[in-house]
């Protein structure tokens, strides 16, 4: 009896052992069951080279040429500010500052993390939306670069981290050696401690891009939502999240609109996978 | 430059960088509290919403988001721990393991509106839940699920394994020794990855879009199949689709997301720091 329980109890264990594969699988099945049927009428050409993303005109236009472009802008705006900024203040967290300072900082940025997406788009709507149009004199601040720079902003506690956790374990005898034969501390971090570090902080860097090229809300709520081709970053644009996010409540089961939404999810999911997996070679890497 | 002087200028920029990450949080936070704390009352809080939400409280909202977030966690809590029972006691460094794992990291980087994608094709469509709660929590569930199953494992792994040959030399099974054993002491850690994967549950808006959420449903919900409103969802549409919402009811919404959310977040720090306090070995 006892044998019986313990057995039925270790299979559950190993099914749920597995359950984190079976659920990455099903997403991924399901993406496709839904979104392949797109591809009987549209070739993939057409879907991923198109122009004209105008889902419910007649005819219907499939192409996210201008949705990836979108997406493509808003990251690099984003990484292009995040990327400075979050190395640096990992460092500085790492490296430089109070080991109590050091506890507050991180919760703060733990505390950003846990911001709800949601909430950083309303506040970037009504704070970050007005200054952009003011200071560049624009029609309108739901622009690119206002996804950026709040995308940049939510990209940070990714960064931070986990490039910090990088810079942390590299071990202490580097930075003794380094000392000891006379270099400073901050020549200590830049040519010792930071090239040691180097995969993790690529890690971090990947996995930030990752966080910003998969976030909805905020981006939904302050890039103006335009599916044009983006001529500048000063311009309103719609990313692939936005776009599915705001369009599908209003498809119907079963139509073309609604399977090309789910082909954009594969496209995401697809992305996202080569990011994480890349991502954990790095921080896997044996040093 | 020499040297001594080179490292001061280059910490001040470390530091300043820093500021520009920090400041901004505690700005966010700080508009939230001084423009939506007018907003909170009673009636806020207990009312449901009237004249298609330009006026009235936020109380359906409350209870959707909290029956979501509950439905999420029942769903996700035991499959998470059990998983994380299998990767500490169970598995070997082998192929299935690696693949394990780069399944968790990765079901942690799939982008939130594909798994609302998810959520409506397998749950709504094809298992016919419908729009509903359910729908809704099982998808979140799934959503938290790498945070549950990583700080679970974390937690379980950092029992000694000292404690486990004690218990087995003792003539226990294996299950009892983690029943007793490597559970109660891996209990701190557990519970602040649940309380992580409520916050984020909590604050998330794309996966319920197409799964659960209610533009405008002023009465509670009735069952599990129901649909409901949620916070996240609700200040979404308050502040993006319905035109002529008062300010004050925008910024009352958000700040009760955020109180709800941090709060949540405090607490599962302060378990943490009280636990790395208390380890006994």
């Amino acid at each position: 009896m006892k044998k019986l329980k313990e057995f039925v109890i270790e299979s559950l264990i190993f099914l749920s052992g597995i359950a984190a594969i079976i659920f990455v699988f099903l997403i991924f099945l399901f993406l496709l069951k839904e979104g392949f049927a797109l591809f009987r009428t549209v070739t993939i050409f057409e879907f991923l080279g198109g122009k004209n993303w105008y889902p419910i005109s007649e005819p219907p236009h499939f192409g996210i040429l201008p949705l990836i472009l979108g997406s493509i802008l808003v990251t690099l705006g984003a990484t292009l500010i995040s990327v400075p900024i979050g190395i640096s203040s990992a460092i500085y967290i790492a490296e430089v500052t109070h080991p109590r300072i050091k506890e507050l900082l991180k919760v703060i940025i733990e505390l950003l993390a846990a911001i709800p997406s949601v909430v950083l788009g309303f506040i970037g709507m009504v704070t970050l939306a007005p200054l952009i149009k003011s200071i560049f004199n624009l029609p309108t601040g739901l622009t690119a670069l206002s996804g950026s720079v709040m995308l940049a902003f939510m990209a940070m506690p990714t960064i931070v981290s986990i490039a910090e956790d990088a810079l942390y374990a590299v071990p202490k005898s580097y930075k003794e050696g380094a000392i000891a034969l006379g270099a400073t501390h901050w020549q200590t971090i830049y040519r010792v401690i930071v090239p040691a570090a180097s995969s993790g902080i690529l890690a971090s860097i990947m996995l930030g891009i990752g966080r910003v090229i998969g976030e909805t809300m905020a981006v939904m709520m302050i890039t103006g939502n335009a599916a044009r081709i983006p001529q500048s970053i000063l311009q309103p644009v719609r990313t692939l999240t936005a776009t599915i996010a705001a369009e599908m409540g209003e498809t119907v089961v079963g139509s073309e609109h609604y399977f090309a939404l789910f082909a954009i999810g594969i496209v995401l999911f697809l992305i996202s996978l080569a990011i994480n997996v890349t991502a954990d070679l790095f921080l896997h890497r044996k040093r | 430059m020499n040297p001594r002087k080179t490292e001061k200028f280059a910490f001040s920029v470390l530091f300043l960088t820093t500021l520009l990450v920090v400041i901004p949080v505690g700005l966010v936070v700080a508009i939230i509290v001084k423009k939506g704390l007018p907003a909170i009352s009673w009636e806020f809080l207990t009312s449901v919403p009237r004249s298609g939400m330009k006026a009235g409280g936020i109380f359906p909202a409350i209870v959707g988001t909290l029956l979501l977030v509950m439905g999420a966690i029942v769903f996700s809590l035991p499959i998470g721990v059990f998983s994380a029972i299998y990767l500490s006691e169970y598995s070997r460094d082998n192929f299935l393991t690696r693949m394990i794992k780069l399944a968790i990291v990765n079901l942690a980087g799939v982008p939130s509106v594909v798994y609302g994608l998810f959520g409506l094709a397998l749950f709504v469509v094809f298992l016919r839940f419908g729009a509903s709660i359910i729908s809704g929590s099982l998808t979140l569930g799934i959503m938290v699920l790498p945070l549950i199953i990583t700080a679970s494992r974390e937690a379980m792994e950092s029992v000694p394994q000292l404690f486990r040959e004690v218990s087995l030399s003792l003539g226990l099974t294996k299950w009892q020794t983690i029943r007793r054993i490597v559970l109660p002491n891996a209990l701190p850690g557990i519970l602040t990855g649940t309380i992580l994967g409520i916050g984020r549950a909590a604050g998330e808006t794309a996966p319920i879009l197409f799964t659960v959420a209610a533009f405008y449903l002023p009465r509670l919900p009735r069952s599990i199949f129901d649909q409901a409103m949620a916070l996240p969802y609700h200040l979404y549409v308050i502040s993006t689709q319905v035109p002529g919402v008062d300010e004050k009811i925008r910024y009352g919404t958000a700040l009760v997301l955020l109180i709800l959310v941090l709060v949540v977040n405090l607490f599962a720090i302060f378990i943490r720091i009280n636990l790395r306090r208390r380890k006994k070995w």
